[in-house]
């Protein structure tokens, strides 16, 4: 996770944000959390295909898997191929 | 200053035809102009359907009487100008003080993407000639010094609305006597800088779009050009203009860089700011020539600004995006000639493939073309990037 | 209508975000391409929003910023900015990426911030601002352009204070692409110096001038925009000379009228021969200031022209590094700014003490 964590603050460009402060439950989206928005939901999924090679063809299953580090971390174990 | 505005012709190349009387034919016959890339290089040529004008470049130079090597966006321009201003009958352009007011979202980018992947691999490289008309403003110069109009040219870029800001600068114009004519409007050739674009922010719709369907996924890009000619009120009375440009705003949705605010704030304002201009009840607009992109997001935006403005009485409307696809910053150009036609003709234009009626809605959009309605006041909406809204009102007198 | 201008802003070259007298102090270079001198922009615009921003996009908010302050004013009714090549660096990563990676795998946020009307779209979103919001992207014309748009609705009554700039900036695939077209020296030269370099070519330079107008005047404003016009494309010098005196009648002139002339020398010889004529035919005796050899050529360096014509009438005086020729009067009451661009796009802009 702390490998995503990183990969997420680089697509994102988090300037100050440190990948040890960004909790592996925290919310991503929510104003308490990180606060992202719609524009970094679909960087994100872009980082999953370019990191992962995982494709989101319907950018509304988004909320679901990007709702923290962990969710991301458990789609992207149970999706990726054997090649990966 | 109280000068009003008239509008004594007007002009259109799109992807329905390659001028206003085809255009009008497509409409009637139902036939919407989304089709598989012929003329746009890309490796999505497969997969997202396009509003293509049906012409390659020399076919368009040839009826624009422009080079072949110039930007598709410079030579729909021309066609569409041209056009616009022999449908006034106003002669020669030299008999009077004319500007150019012409929106585009990416000036010569066609020619751009090309010069570019030269250009990269070793910047010495890469023919030159290809980005001296990268520029938005380049683009309307090669219009206006080919139409061999001086007095004022100038070029407006906001997305999505930048021609329908072209009319209400134009008019400005009018107003403050600093020219007597100004044709205005907009254009934008497809390009794979917008197609890609369009697809990072996953609002392209890989069948033909379905504007204010439930069922609706995204949008088509379209291409072409849309102009009408704005006049004085003494030049008016000269012609027999179609009808005035009664109202317009231009509001910020002040929410998002790219999506709209679930209440359509900005354009609840452009609307209502373009209505209290022309000085109009909402019950008066006789048809509503939607802004209607097809995406999820824009079509409940505007759809609920529109249900707040105008309930209990909805009038007609419809999205000729569903046809044309989105042409950016064409679109407004294109459809305020359509809008103003509206008037002249009593149109009330088709939105083709609407099945679904949207839940959060209480009006559908009209499905079917018919003419020689009495359309006193017509409303063109123009929604951009940047929270830009527009609208447009067009009146009979 | 009077029309003040009740707050201006300027990010460049020079020291001009910091405020104090102007060029209190004087960056000198010795090169052919001009970076800004870039204040915090983290004052005006908190983390999150600023990882998204492009060079272009924050001197812009932060213009912008300045003149609001200096005005008073926390929310303008309409804003409207002038560029000419909008916002190139995020034009520049998109189509890079696009052409790198054959179209696939590309991100949206450089491709929605290379829109033209960015800035104008961010500093409305920044400020809740639902006004009035428009971008011209005319060449040489484009700042002006935006002038006009505000003098005309300020005439019209519909908006009291309107936000109006001009702002391009330079990247190294831009940068690259002008200099090919033989529009800059071909080797470095010092800012003081510029002005009479005998060799074709001109240095790059970028910026955003940002001002704030209004019927109403504010305390501390000095001056109004008391005219302004565009020339496109002059057959002959004549034509120019012509313009400049019709422009001066219009405004209830003559050049005896005027204080002090501002122009857009860039040190080409060949784009400088225009200046000498009309200052021969219409101002031989007149002072002259200059600004281009401070904030380098751009299409919309007249808004730096202007925020700087303000501050001669502030201060009452020309600060030696803008002096071109001759002794400004001791009252500088009203200053006749020429600029052109590239020979195509010529205009005036009149401010008067007030």
């Amino acid at each position: 996770m702390a490998d995503l964590k990183a990969q997420i603050i680089e697509q994102l460009n988090l300037q100050e944000v440190a990948p040890e402060s960004i909790g592996n439950d925290q919310s991503l989206f929510s104003k308490e959390g990180l606060g992202l928005d719609s524009i970094d939901a679909l960087e994100l999924i872009v980082l999953l295909q370019q990191h992962y090679n995982l494709r989101i063809a319907n950018p509304e299953q988004g909320p679901q898997i990007f709702q923290s580090v962990r969710t991301m971390a458990t789609y992207i174990t149970a999706n990726q191929t054997v090649q990966a | 200053m109280s000068e009003k505005v008239w509008i004594a012709g007007g002009g259109v190349i799109s992807g329905i035809g390659l001028n206003l009387q085809a255009c009008l034919q497509a409409f009637r016959h139902m036939q919407p102009g989304m089709t598989a890339m012929q003329h746009l290089s890309s490796v999505h040529r497969n997969t997202f359907p396009v509003a293509e004008v049906k012409a390659d470049n020399a076919t368009l130079a040839d009826m624009a009487r422009m080079p072949e090597n110039i930007s598709r966006t410079a030579l729909l321009s021309m066609i569409a100008a041209r056009e616009a201003w022999q449908s006034t009958g106003l002669g020669d352009v030299s008999n009077y003080r004319v500007g150019f007011v012409s929106g585009n979202t990416v000036g010569g980018m066609d020619k751009t993407e090309d010069f570019f992947a030269e250009f990269l691999a070793d910047p010495r490289k890469g023919r030159l000639q290809q980005v001296l008309h990268h520029e938005c403003g380049s683009i309307t110069e090669l219009v206006a010094d080919a139409m061999g109009i001086r007095h004022h040219v100038s070029t407006i870029s906001t997305a999505c609305s930048s021609a329908a800001n072209a009319l209400m600068y134009g008019s400005r114009l009018i107003r403050n006597n600093i020219v007597d004519v100004v044709i205005a409007g907009g254009t934008d050739a497809l390009t794979r800088f917008t197609l890609n674009g369009f697809n990072t922010l996953m609002i392209l719709d890989q069948q033909a779009c379905r504007p204010f369907d439930d069922t609706r996924t995204g949008l088509n890009l379209g291409e072409g050009a849309g102009y009408v000619v704005l006049v004085s009120d003494s030049l008016a009375a000269q012609l027999q203009p179609w009808c005035r440009l009664s109202g317009f705003a231009n509001a910020n949705d002040a929410y998002h860089q790219t999506a709209s605010s679930p209440e359509g704030t900005g354009n609840y304002l452009a609307m209502k700011g373009a209505l209290d201009m022309s000085g109009l009840q909402p019950a008066q607009i006789a048809y509503i020539n939607l802004h209607g992109t097809g995406t999820q997001n824009n079509d409940v935006s505007e759809g609920i600004a529109i249900n707040r403005l105008f309930a209990p009485h909805f009038p007609p409307m419809s999205s000729t995006k569903s046809f044309t696809g989105h042409t950016l910053g064409a679109s407004g150009g294109i459809e305020a000639v359509f809008s103003a036609l509206s008037v002249k003709e009593g149109i009330i234009y088709p939105n083709a493939r609407f099945e679904h009626q949207m839940k959060e809605l209480p009006f559908a959009p009209a499905t079917a073309y018919t003419e020689g309605n009495e359309l006193l006041h017509v409303m063109s909406n123009s929604f951009g990037f940047g929270g830009n809204c527009s609208s447009l009102v067009f009146s009979k007198a | 209508m009077n029309i003040y201008i009740n707050g201006t802003g300027c990010i460049s070259p020079q020291e001009t975000a910091q405020g104090g007298p102007l060029l209190a102090t004087l960056r000198e270079y010795d090169q052919v391409r001009l970076t800004n001198v870039d204040p915090d922009y983290k004052q005006w615009v908190d983390v999150k929003q600023i990882r998204r921003m492009s060079r272009v996009v924050k001197m812009g908010v932060g213009a912008a910023n300045l003149s609001l302050e200096e005005a008073g004013i926390t929310q303008p009714d309409a804003i409207i900015t002038g560029t000419a090549y909008g916002c190139l660096d995020d034009t520049g990563v998109f189509l890079s990426k696009m052409v790198n990676q054959q179209e696939e795998m590309l991100t949206p946020t450089a491709f929605i911030q290379s829109t033209h009307n960015t800035v104008a779209g961010q500093i409305a979103l920044l400020l809740g601002c639902n006004g009035y919001n428009n971008t011209f992207v005319h060449r040489g014309f484009s700042f002006e352009n935006s002038l006009l748009d505000a003098i005309m609705i300020l005439k019209e009554g519909s908006a009291k204070h309107i936000l109006a700039g001009g702002l391009d900036e330079i990247t190294n695939h831009s940068h690259q692409l002008l200099t090919r077209f033989g529009i800059y020296k071909k080797t470095p030269v010092k800012t003081m110096e510029l002005l009479n370099s005998p060799t074709r070519g001109t240095i790059a330079g970028e910026g955003a001038s940002f001002f704030l107008l209004s019927p109403e005047i504010s305390p501390g404003t000095v001056a109004t925009l008391t005219g302004l016009s565009t020339l496109y494309k002059p057959l002959w010098e004549g034509e120019v000379i012509g313009h400049i005196m019709k422009f001066l009648e219009d405004n209830n002139c003559t050049p005896a009228d005027i204080d002090l002339i501002v122009t857009g020398r860039n040190g080409d010889i060949d784009q400088d021969e225009i200046y000498e004529e009309v200052a021969a035919a219409l101002f031989p005796d007149h002072a002259e200031a200059c600004f281009k050899h401070l904030c380098g050529e751009y299409p919309t360096a007249a808004a730096f022209g202007m925020w700087m014509a303000n501050a001669v009438i502030a201060e009452q005086q020309v600060p030696e590094a803008a002096v071109f020729y001759g002794k400004a009067p001791e009252k500088i009451k009203k200053v006749l700014l020429y600029n052109h661009h590239q020979g195509t796009h010529h205009s005036l802009i009149l401010l008067s003490a007030c």
